[in-house]
């Protein structure tokens, strides 16, 4: 049995390379090159080789160690076990370890303005990630335009701050209530769509706001993006290096001396503060009648229908509270950054904060925590390396996708595992 | 309390019902029998509202409910346990008695409510936080025949509940429909392929036939009906 094995392996992994040569061939193989305003194409096959060898390397060393199951039991006897074990039993400890670990971060011996900075963006994340695990994990409803939420938020909060002074603190609810009141808005028409087709309209969605923030000049300067947004202040004390006549900065105030690293502290604390919110709000209303409800929605529809839950209803709060979170974090993100243009809401963000909550686990508070560490730590890493960023990031979804298929702290576990079938 | 007049439910071009008629007296176990088919969930579906009747009229104590979404028709007093029981099998055999209560004050009541459930199958009550999923198919049953009495119906559709269940279970399920219809006063409209069962549980009988009714009696009559039981009872002339 286990030279059968072995057998179907090789085959495997030969056929894995041909695939990998039929892929890599044109596209990486066959370089244009405009000489003499002429096109030449100047072949790279060594390039091609290396990657269809690393292919089926790559695919027989997972056959051997990953999918090498134990052919009685169906037990997955590998590396991928244990890693699944301590993930699974040891969530909880994980996630109170990260807490403490959060909260002391800044005040670490090599913690720096850079280190810090890429905190921000993860927790950052990581608050989009849960908000976004509302719409996903918990209802079910696969969402690609969620950075529509995100740019909703930021802009209003920008537009607000602006052009009225209020404070960080007045507009960020309001700027949460515009995202809410957009996901009220892309959930109308969405009602009656699930699946494929939910993430096509959602998609859409999220493209068409980018391009009104694009082309609504008057409103929002279109790619100039709007610059000057105030900066958050200490409940009313501003970090000021040099503070007006007569007035209470952050560091007067306290009697110290100014430190620019106070504001991002502060900035890291409010947005660690947000994103525990966002969790703690998850974890509650999960236990609630509204929470149970998007759980059974995304579990049976027609259950649902059939027990009296409005589907309608259901659907729209779970866009609007997910779209909510967006705005939140979208403020955030606009009075750290002071400048915002439609360019920070692509696509691509969408993608990697979808990428996140799936790679996460979906309806995992904590995968969502370990996904954005692993994901965005990883392009961080990679930064010095800028064309091998995105390789990085592949390979990162590809490694999740072997060990942990369904998302690195799987909350849902099969109830019922299919045995190996042993007649071969 | 429940009449179903000449009712005609469509699926795109294609249809299930040809004008039905069916009435269900208050207090009454009103069974419907029919092979594959026949159209016998899409009736039920079609009276809980999750499908819409194209023409006919539906009334519930008098009161027209064939336009109304399937949430007020539950706040009526109709449950439904629906075909294949559609246990949310990911959440906890709590959290789906819970959502049984969605519509009855959003389970303000839930502890007292559930003890009925729990008088009825006490085993749900061992499996509180385990998963629905986990339950064996008699338990699934079992809850979700419990989820629709956690709405406090007045009116309880069921949608073959012997199905893919071990028969000891099939008769403590019967058991336990005929219980809450002569302890708790619950009217009961039954649909069932196990023909033999149902018609002895019910008062009267329906045979739904490609989205006819054909036949309606007592139970007992339609027991005794020789179509019936070559069609339908003791393997007879159609398979």
């Amino acid at each position: 049995m286990e030279k059968k094995f072995f057998q179907t392996s090789i085959k495997d992994s030969l056929f894995t390379g041909l695939i990998a040569l039929a892929l890599f061939g044109p596209i990486v193989g066959l370089r244009t090159v405009a000489k003499n305003e002429v096109l030449e194409v100047h072949p790279k096959w060594f390039i091609v080789l290396i990657i269809v060898i690393v292919c089926a390397v790559g695919r027989f060393l997972t056959n051997l160690y990953v999918y090498n199951r134990d052919q009685k039991t169906g037990i997955q006897t590998s590396i991928g076990k244990s890693i699944s074990n301590f993930l699974d039993t040891k969530g909880y400890q994980i996630a109170l370890t990260a807490i403490i670990f959060s909260v002391i971060f800044p005040f670490l011996p090599f913690t720096d303005r850079y280190l810090m900075d890429i905190a921000i963006m993860m927790l950052t994340y990581i608050m989009l990630g849960w908000g976004l695990n509302i719409v996903i994990g918990l209802a079910g409803l696969l969402d690609l335009g969620y950075v529509a939420f995100y740019a909703v938020g930021a802009y209003s909060y920008a537009l607000f701050a602006i052009h009225f002074g209020w404070s960080f603190w007045i507009c960020l609810p309001i700027a949460g209530i515009f995202a809410a009141m957009f996901g009220v808005l892309l959930g109308f028409p969405v009602l009656r769509l699930r699946g494929d087709y939910l993430a096509i309209v959602t998609l859409a969605f999220g493209e068409m706001i980018r391009i009104l923030l694009l082309n609504w000049y008057q409103l929002t300067k279109g790619p100039d993006g709007l610059t000057g947004i105030p900066r958050p202040s200490f409940f009313g004390l501003p970090f000021k290096s040099f503070p007006d006549e007569g007035e209470q900065t952050f560091h007067t105030f306290f009697g110290i001396e100014y430190d620019p690293m106070q504001r991002i502290i502060f900035l890291y604390y409010l947005i660690l503060v947000l994103a525990l919110i966002t969790n703690l709000f998850t974890i509650k209303i999960r236990r609630l009648p509204i929470g149970r409800a998007w759980e059974a929605l995304r579990e049976d529809e027609i259950a649902c229908k059939s027990l009296g839950v409005n589907p309608r209803n259901t659907k729209l709060t779970a866009f609007a509270i997910g779209a909510m979170f967006g705005g939140f974090a979208g403020s955030f993100f606009a009075t750290r950054q002071a400048f915002i243009s439609p360019e920070s809401f692509t696509f691509i963000e969408s993608a990697i904060i979808v990428a996140i909550v799936v790679l996460g686990g979906m309806g995992s508070q904590t995968g969502v925590v370990l996904a954005t560490v692993f994901l965005i730590g990883l392009i961080e890493v990679f930064r010095d390396f800028e064309s091998y960023r995105m390789i990085a990031f592949g390979g990162a979804m590809v490694l999740i996708m072997i060990f942990r298929p369904r998302g690195i702290l799987a909350t849902r576990k099969p109830t019922i595992t299919l045995e190996k079938s042993s007649s071969k | 309390m429940l009449s179903i007049s000449n009712v005609e439910t469509f699926y795109g071009n294609i249809q299930a019902l040809r004008g039905v008629n069916v009435k269900v007296n208050s207090g009454e176990i009103v069974s419907l029998i029919g092979s594959n088919g026949a159209g016998k969930s899409t009736l039920l579906m079609t009276i809980s509202g999750v499908n819409k009747a194209a023409t006919g009229e539906i009334k519930f104590d008098d009161k027209n409910i064939e336009s109304l979404p399937p949430h007020d028709i539950v706040n009526l007093g109709i449950s439904q346990v629906p075909e294949g029981r559609r246990i949310f099998s990911r959440l906890s055999v709590e959290d789906n008695l819970r959502l049984g209560a969605s519509s009855n004050d959003k389970g303000k009541n839930f502890d007292n409510d559930v003890k009925d459930v729990y008088d009825l199958f006490p085993v749900l009550k061992d499996r509180l936080s385990q998963r629905g999923g986990t339950l064996s198919g008699g338990e699934q049953q079992m809850l979700a025949i419990g989820r629709a009495l956690m709405a406090k119906p007045t009116m309880l559709l069921l949608d073959e509940p012997s199905l893919g269940i071990a028969p000891k279970l099939v008769n403590q399920i019967f058991a336990a429909i005929k219980n809450i219809n002569k302890e708790k006063k619950v009217t009961i409209f039954l649909v069932e392929q196990n023909a033999k069962k149902a018609l002895e549980l019910a008062d009267r009988g329906y045979v739904l036939v490609n989205g006819n009714v054909t036949l309606e009696g007592t139970g007992q009559d339609l027991l005794k009906n020789k179509d019936i039981q070559a069609a339908y009872l003791e393997g007879g002339g159609k398979k």
